[in-house]
């Protein structure tokens, strides 16, 4: 695999107008800055779920696994628990990240596991053709709810927030540059960023939903209470940093500077330290 | 005819997808409580479901959406503890979220109907035709049937109901089809009138479902207890492979009454044989590769070749009997499996089981194990021709094909390093 390029060969199927290929855009545009930074690219590893989102990871040049419905959150923290020298990445849809997948991510954000995760928020189970989400407005028509969902959404941010992320923020797919900025701000981020990402699904929800609706924040969020306050008071068309704050991280607080891969204890070692044990029995 | 009444289901023959042809079973079986979660190929049953239900065309039965599979059998397992007739279906990766459900619902002997447009397992990601997720749950305690036409889709449908609410039975079924091939073509299929369905398959027995496992505020009830080792844990294991081995006579009878109220006949309900009586080679397969094998068979025999074929159409219980007579009628039996049992001794789950129904019974046939269709790779009529005529090849020459692995025939494989 060379990774010099930052996309792959595999033909796009996502539907011409998709939101999707703004965040591939921007994860591509990401990777020389973060490299400019000192982050290799090798170092970079991502899983994706199952749904329209989970096509990145054949488009992205990028190692990493092609995980299940929602089982993406939590084979990104194994990998990350493996060796924490990684910047570890997942790609999630809003039915993948927010429905089968919702426990990982709620206990992603409780350990505050030093990771981010891009939530593709489009209101739509896409590939299975139109299904509502956790995320989808009440009232919206689809074929598995012909009469409207009655149910209300999740706000994402605000179960991020109370579960325990670090950084929290909401881009949109029409404003690419803040999105780059913000993946990049994610990634260099130490402990749980969250971005969720408004990226219609052409086929199901019209730019127009979206377009003249977005608005950025005027005054970012200082602490936890204006972040509480700013994401219950902003609808989901309000755009950038709600919350930035600093935690231990969930690998140090297991391990400290330890890393299971680079730092392998050898036979030679665990004898030794045997050994230590047995003499001052 | 008042108004209501026209919306009856009266007899009709439709063109239409295998996956409607499921959801329209549902509907002329009246269930009462449905619960969903997308995944495909099975996604467009419970959307033509939520179609029916949010139409009003299927007044009473309620309809769930929840956040997954793993929830939608824990959801259908309470509406059946409760009382109600059940249904739901998925595919792969959704049937083996479910896993840990599927083998509560049998363990409390719910007769839950789950349909399966069968499809490959993950990773490599897959999504067509391969029955590797229904074997998959092989040792749970469901029943499992493999259906080879649209047709047979919506009659097995109505014939599980009609089997797991006996109240000798009292288990759950899974009716599986090859995803897309099955589940995304459509052809003409014969929707019954509701009259004559009823008849058949009538409303549960009271309002309040079946008297040994439902909840009831009159008669309290628990379900799924803690029982220690001198419990009664052994005998209600024992009582599941029982009433299994004994469910394959109300298999029988439930298909034998089908045929007498609609027409359609499917051999014994448990295997269906297609020119075997005369045959001195045959092959045993299942699902829609059955079908297309019919074909091969009738174009070898045009040939002058004496073919047959049995189609498998239950899984669980296994109809061992049925195998052995099947074996003793040829000097050489193909199995040809179209889902994996990794370890096992063939590979192939089916042939593995008709290995097993065969010893001590001292018949000489001889065997081949086959694989083909992994993962919804194409097998045309010309290529099951081909297998036949290996099967004839081993019984003229005696000896087994010399391309084998581990002892099994993996048909239209690529070459790999």
């Amino acid at each position: 695999m060379d990774l010099n390029k930052s996309e792959t060969d595999v033909e796009n199927t996502w539907c011409p107008g998709c939101g999707n290929f703004a965040i591939l855009q921007a994860v591509k545009k990401s990777i020389p800055k973060l490299e400019e930074k000192g982050i290799k690219r090798s170092d970079i590893v991502m899983t994706a779920g199952i749904g329209c989102h989970a096509k990145i990871f054949d488009y992205l040049n990028l190692s990493g696994v092609y995980s299940l419905h929602g089982r993406d959150i939590a084979t990104i923290q194994g990998i990350k628990i493996a060796n924490p020298d990684l910047k570890v990445i997942t790609f999630s849809g809003d039915g993948n990240g927010m429905g089968e997948g919702f426990a990982h991510t709620m206990f992603a954000a409780k350990r505050n596991m030093d990771m981010t995760m891009v939530l593709h928020h489009n209101d739509v189970y896409a590939l299975t053709t139109g299904q509502f989400t956790p995320l989808t407005e009440k009232g919206w028509k689809g074929p598995s709810t012909p009469k409207g969902s009655f149910e209300d959404p999740f706000n994402a941010l605000l179960m991020i927030l109370i579960a325990g992320g670090t950084f929290i923020a909401r881009c949109y797919s029409g404003e690419l540059n803040h999105l780059t900025e913000t993946i990049i701000k994610a990634i260099e981020h130490k402990g749980f960023s969250f971005i969720e990402v408004i990226q219609p699904a052409v086929s199901y929800h019209a730019w127009t939903e979206y377009k003249d609706k977005m608005e950025f924040l005027e005054n970012e969020p200082s602490n936890f209470e204006e972040a509480l306050l700013a994401i219950r008071k902003n609808h989901k068309f309000t755009l950038g940093t709600f919350y930035n704050s600093k935690k231990p991280v969930y690998h140090e607080q297991l391990y400290g500077e330890h890393n299971p891969i680079t730092k392998k204890v050898t036979q030679e070692k665990r004898i030794q330290k045997l050994e230590k044990i047995l003499n001052n029995l | 005819m008042s108004k209501a009444k026209e919306f009856v289901q009266k007899k009709e023959t439709k063109i239409i997808k295998g996956n409607v042809a499921a959801a329209y079973a549902a509907k002329s079986a009246r269930v009462q409580v449905i619960s969903a979660y997308p995944i495909t190929p099975q996604t467009t049953v419970v959307e033509k479901l939520s179609e029916f239900v949010d139409g009003g065309l299927m007044p009473g039965t309620q309809y769930i959406r929840v956040e997954s599979e793993h929830s939608v059998m824990a959801s259908v397992i309470g509406a059946s503890i409760a009382g109600t007739r059940t249904f739901t279906a998925t595919s792969g990766q959704g049937l083996f979220y479910m896993n840990e459900m599927i083998h509560w619902a049998a363990g409390t002997r719910l007769p839950i109907v789950t349909t399966i447009a069968s499809r490959g397992a993950a990773p490599p990601w897959n999504i067509w035709a391969d029955f590797s997720d229904v074997i998959n749950a092989r040792d749970t305690g469901w029943m499992s049937a493999f259906c080879a036409t649209h047709q047979e889709i919506y009659d097995e449908i109505l014939m599980s109901y009609k089997v797991c609410e006996d109240h000798d039975v009292l288990l759950p079924k899974f009716v599986a089809y090859g995803g897309f091939i099955l589940s995304h073509t459509s052809k003409p299929v014969i929707l019954e009138d509701q009259d004559l369905v009823d008849q058949y398959l009538p409303p549960l027995p009271d309002e309040k479902g079946w008297p040994q496992i439902f909840i009831d505020p009159d008669r309290p009830m628990m379900h799924g207890n803690l029982i220690m080792p001198s419990g009664f844990y052994s005998e209600f294991r024992m009582k599941i492979q029982d009433t299994l081995m004994k469910s394959k006579e109300k298999i029988k009878v439930a298909t034998k009454e089908f045929e007498k109220i609609f027409g359609r006949s499917y051999g014994n309900g448990l295997v269906e044989e297609y020119h075997m009586d005369d045959a001195d080679v045959g092959i045993i397969i299942y699902g829609d590769l059955a079908l297309q094998m019919e074909q091969a068979i009738d174009d070898l025999r045009e040939e002058g070749y004496k073919v047959g074929m049995t189609k498998l159409r239950h899984y669980r219980p296994f109809p061992t009997e049925d195998i052995i007579e099947v074996a003793k009628k040829v000097e050489v039996l193909g199995v040809m499996d179209r889902g994996t049992a990794f370890g096992s001794p063939t590979g192939g789950p089916v042939s593995s089981d008709v290995l097993a129904s065969l010893y001590n019974t001292g018949i000489t046939t001889k065997i081949l194990p086959m694989m083909a269709g992994i993962g919804g790779r194409e097998v045309n009529v010309e290529q099951q021709k081909e297998e036949i005529k290996t099967l004839i090849k081993m019984k003229e020459t005696g000896e087994l094909p010399d391309n084998l692995i581990h002892g099994t025939l993996w048909d239209g494989i690529l070459e790999v390093k």
